[in-house]
């Protein structure tokens, strides 16, 4: 029983590979023995959305997946929302213009959860925005920044969409 | 927030899963989205040491929309339930429902199954499902049968699945053309179980009324549906409440639980027949 089982997952495009107990959490898996440390850990008990990743192209809680769940999985975290030159990504970008985040903790889980949301809804109102966003908890900002940064991320990506057809 | 260690399982198709669910008797469980039970793990609440993984098995997977019935297979995500468009426009009360469960995060792994399978009274499928009349099929050592959603549930966790069976689909007969219907549920925030919620559905001569949340079993009343049917709206409140049995817990005491049971019920039954044809 217990015994560790090899894990392997496309992370951010890359294969990565390690051994872990299946009841490792997912969020454990990626911090502890990847130093992927862009998803955060904020309450442990699938409240807040600090930890949130995507897993093959949702949004999830990373706190709330064992890594024997995720197994064989494409993850993306924050780190994989970088322009290919390492630049800051639209939505990174957005959220650094329009003060999206203050002590900054919920913002790897705000970013990528927005990056599924525009994936999903490409032009939402506000309303959508707070909705689809609802899974994640930030205790600075009163969500009024991070929320103009979505919807100014998704004027953005629109734009850019439009300017490549 | 450890969970305590355990042996991991993912069959390939049902009969796999069953016959590791025998193998192992008590000291297996399976895992569908984990949104309930990896909670109840990390707790140590439930120590499990053999869990087997729903998630390959495409069988217990799809949304099969009829003109007199609607199949849900168990491992349909909440998320899927709420992006199907043909299941929105035949049976729009599950949409209303599931768009109140939770965030987009745990929808996005929280199946239709294991929210009807797990029996917490918090859950909102139960009481819906009650109030559709809906039943279940689960398969075990012995084959298949269908459970009614209104016999499923005995106490809290406890349901009339045996140990050794599997959920496979939930089958929902499609209310009559016409039907009012409303799922109004009171939260203290977005995330969190209902303090109370309400299933309605009312149309020509008859109704159906659950509510979610209010005793350890969803509560489907016969008397507060046939007052509803009979048109004699505070009959169904009085029937209602007389059929609940709120605990006092974090979310308030019993006086308080039953004064917004009244007032969530009202808003359903008033939403239901707004919509009624
Ligand atoms: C933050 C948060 C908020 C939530 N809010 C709500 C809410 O407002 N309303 C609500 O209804 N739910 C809520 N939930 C619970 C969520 O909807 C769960 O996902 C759901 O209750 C269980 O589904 P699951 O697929 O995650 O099941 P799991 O957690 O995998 O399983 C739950 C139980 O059911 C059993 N089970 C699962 N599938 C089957 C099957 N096919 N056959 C037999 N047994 C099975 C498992 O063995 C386990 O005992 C919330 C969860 C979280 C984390
Ligand atoms: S750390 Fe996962 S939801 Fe808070
Ligand atoms: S910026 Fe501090 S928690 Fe959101």
């Amino acid at each position: 029983m217990a015994n560790k089982m090899h894990v392997k997952l496309t992370l951010n495009g890359q294969q990565v590979e390690g051994l872990a107990e299946p009841r490792t959490l997912l969020i454990h898996f990626l911090r502890e023995n990847l130093n992927v440390t862009g998803p955060h850990i904020g309450c442990e008990t699938s409240h807040c959305g600090a930890c949130t990743v995507d897993m093959n192209g949702k949004s999830v809680k990373s706190c709330t997946v064992f890594v024997a769940q995720a197994n064989g999985a494409e993850v993306t975290t924050v780190e994989g929302l970088v322009n290919p030159d390492g630049s800051l990504g639209v939505i990174q970008e957005m959220f650094r213009e329009h003060h999206g985040l203050q002590c900054g903790f919920c913002t790897p889980g705000m970013i990528t959860r927005a990056h599924r949301l525009l994936q999903e809804n490409p032009r939402p109102t506000e309303e959508e925005v707070r909705f689809g966003m609802a899974g994640n908890l930030c205790r600075c900002t009163g969500y009024q920044n991070i929320v103009k940064a979505i919807l100014a991320s998704a004027d953005m990506l629109n734009a850019q969409k439009e300017a490549a057809e | 927030m450890i969970p305590a260690g355990f042996d991991y399982h993912r069959p390939a198709d049902l009969a796999s899963a069953l016959s590791i669910l025998q193998t192992h008797g008590d000291e297996a469980r399976v895992i569908a989205g984990g949104h309930s039970l990896i909670p109840m793990m990390k707790l140590r609440m439930a120590e499990i040491a053999h869990l087997v993984d729903l998630q390959d098995i495409t069988d217990l997977k799809g949304i099969t929309v009829g003109d007199a019935e609607v199949v849900i297979g168990a491992m349909t995500t909440q998320a899927e339930l709420i992006g199907h468009d043909g299941l929105a426009a035949r049976l729009p009360l599950l949409r209303e429902a599931a768009l109140q469960i939770a965030d987009p995060q745990v929808r996005n792994m929280g199946t239709v199954g294991g929210n009807v399978a797990n029996g917490d009274p918090g859950n909102d499928m139960p009481g819906l499902m009650q109030c559709l009349d809906a039943s279940y099929e689960v398969v075990g050592p012995d084959g298949a049968r269908m459970i009614p959603a209104r016999e499923f549930y005995e106490a809290a966790y406890f349901t009339a699945r045996g140990d050794d069976e599997i959920l496979t689909r939930i089958v929902i007969p499609v209310p009559a053309a016409g039907t009012g219907y409303a799922y109004v549920k009171q939260k203290r925030k977005i995330g969190d179980y209902a303090t109370a919620a309400a299933a309605v559905l009312v149309g020509k001569g008859g109704a159906s009324v659950a509510m979610t949340n209010l005793a350890d079993t969803p509560v489907w009343s016969e008397e507060a549906s046939a007052a509803l049917a009979a048109g004699d709206i505070e009959g169904a409140v009085a029937a209602m409440l007389d059929a609940i049995d709120p605990q006092e817990d974090m979310k308030g005491p019993v006086a308080f639980k039953k004064h917004v049971a009244a007032v969530i019920l009202r808003r359903a039954i008033a939403q239901a027949q707004a919509r009624a044809a």
